[in-house]
């Protein structure tokens, strides 16, 4: 550890993160933006050229309100909750490979904060952490509404957990690795995942949108039943947090299906590259794709109604995790096959 | 049993198709239309940059006009308070003074004259009860205020400037009174 290695990496830390909020900033933006479009308005254009300074107006919104606690409510949960929740969707983060690695001076610089071995294993560990800060934040608020919220947030997010983790289960297989790195690796080119396994990649977006509590499965917050879920209570810069933490689970879950089905980094022709050309032009394009897939994430939530909760529970378990199993086995089969485990010697 | 009114209907719950539960061909449908909306303007009038154009006989803010040498033509009859269906007119009336020919046009005048903007329905029925052509509604907007009193417009916001007359040509359609 030579304190050249600390400084690139302490670097690499602070760029993402102030890049995961910068972008979950301009995500709120884009959001009102995108929703105004499809519903032919304009959208916020008063803060700035074309309203881009408004997410700064709305972050000082957020600051000037009053911070209420209620009476009644468990004070250091209440605001233990949206800590929890923000840093829990900033910590994947870490481990999603942003790019082909940069020389700089004269040393290899991965474009990775860090690589796990088993790196879907610990995305998947923080992604189920990620309900406590909603569930601490409902319970402690001491409210009925946010109690239901929360409640709601947590079963969905077990009933979705594992049609996900299936469906990784199927890439894992796919690679043979747990590694990050090794899954984007064997996507080089046009060898997405996605064009190998798209029932797979629709359950796994399917549950990317239930995790992370967007349309139609926002039923934790669902503002035409439970005021607004979870964050009921809360007010100023909490709120924010809450709010804020949604669009940074956004783009790290279109980060992860990119990098999952969409092959990274990886392009059509990129052998024709090399070096630092390679890496720009890679992080680019890693970036395009997280840009579309946070559109598409909009795309859904301003096209569907919300789903009834137990239309959502009936979904989640006896459609997604039996359509998920099925497509583990054949994945398995077409594997051993391919292998050759059956007819050797 | 028959229904009296024969409006019943029999709500359709018939279980899902395979089709509908696999959701899909109805989800990229629906996002087909709202890309075609996408892909499409509206009808934004982006208003204080862009002006609507006003119908010439637009019920706006009141004027009290003034004749071609400059004086009042309200005479402070009472007309237009006692029209007004939302009451929103009140005024208190003088005698003109020797030496003020030249402010009012007849020797009596209205000393106060006060519409609250809030209880103005903008009906425009103290114009046509006026006698002397000397209210009228223009196409101008009443602005936005802070503070309700601030509606409360005196005859220093409804009289028309003697330099800056207000054009109401196209609403001089009564025919009380002709050139």
């Amino acid at each position: 550890m030579d304190l050249a290695f600390i400084i690139e990496k302490t670097t690499l830390i602070v760029i993402i993160f102030l890049l995961s909020l910068v972008i979950a900033a301009y995500s709120t933006y884009f959001e009102r933006k995108v929703a105004a479009w499809f519903q032919d308005r304009i959208g916020p254009d008063r803060a700035g050229p074309f309203g881009l300074l408004q997410p700064i107006a709305d972050g000082v919104k957020m600051f000037m309100k009053e911070d209420f606690i209620p009476k009644h409510a468990d004070k250091w949960l209440f605001i233990i909750g949206p800590g929890i929740t923000i840093f829990v969707a900033l910590i994947p983060s870490i481990i999603i490979p942003w790019g082909p690695p940069l020389e700089m001076f004269g040393r290899k610089i991965a474009l990775q904060v860090t690589n796990f071995d088993f790196g879907i294993l610990f995305i998947f560990g923080a992604l189920s952490v990620g309900v406590y800060g909603i569930m601490i934040g409902g319970w402690a608020s001491n409210n009925k509404y946010s109690l239901f919220g929360a409640v709601r947030a947590s079963s969905q997010m077990i009933s979705y957990e594992l049609a996900m983790g299936l469906s990784a289960i199927t890439i894992i297989m796919m690679t043979g690795s747990l590694d990050l790195n090794e899954i984007v690796a064997k996507q080089h080119g046009m060898n997405w995942n996605v064009f190998y396994q798209p029932v797979c990649f629709v359950i796994f977006f399917t549950c990317a949108l239930a995790e992370t509590n967007r349309a139609p499965f926002d039923l934790p917050e669902c503002d035409s039943e439970l005021i607004g879920g979870y964050h009921t209570e809360y007010s100023s810069m909490k709120l924010g947090l809450y709010l804020f933490s949604e669009y940074v689970s956004i783009f790290i879950s279109s980060a992860l299906i990119a990098v999952l089905f969409f092959g990274g980094f990886n392009f059509p022709g990129m052998d024709y590259f090399t070096g630092n050309t390679l890496a720009i032009i890679g992080l680019l394009v890693f970036f395009t794709k997280i840009s579309f897939f946070i559109f598409v994430f909009m795309w859904i939530r301003w096209t569907l109604p919300r789903f009834r909760f137990d239309q959502l529970m009936h979904l989640g378990w006896k459609t997604l995790i039996p359509v998920s199993i099925v497509n583990l086995l054949i994945t398995g089969l077409v594997i051993a096959l391919y292998e050759g485990w059956f007819w050797s010697n | 049993m028959q229904s009296l009114t024969n409006r019943k209907k029999v709500v359709s719950d018939k279980p899902m198709t395979l089709m509908e539960k696999i959701y899909i061909p109805a989800i990229v449908g629906g996002m087909w239309i709202t890309f075609k909306h996408l892909m499409r303007r509206g009808n934004t009038v982006k208003y204080p940059e862009q002006i609507r154009p006003f119908a010439p006989v637009y019920r706006g803010m009141h004027v009290l006009k003034r004749d071609e040498k400059g004086r009042e033509n309200c005479t402070a009859c009472g007309l237009c308070a006692v029209a007004c269906p939302a009451e929103a007119i009140t005024m208190t009336a003088a005698e003109r003074k020797k030496g003020e020919e030249h402010l009012f046009r007849e020797e009596k005048y209205a000393a106060v004259y006060e519409i609250n903007m809030l209880r103005c329905i903008f009906c425009g029925l103290c114009e046509e009860a006026c006698p002397k052509e000397a209210i009228f509604l223009t196409d101008r907007l009443v602005p936005t205020e802070f503070h309700r009193d601030e509606f409360i417009y005196g005859k220093d916001q409804l009289v028309e400037l003697v330099d800056n007359r207000i054009d109401i040509t196209k609403r001089q359609h009564t025919g009380k009174r002709t050139k």
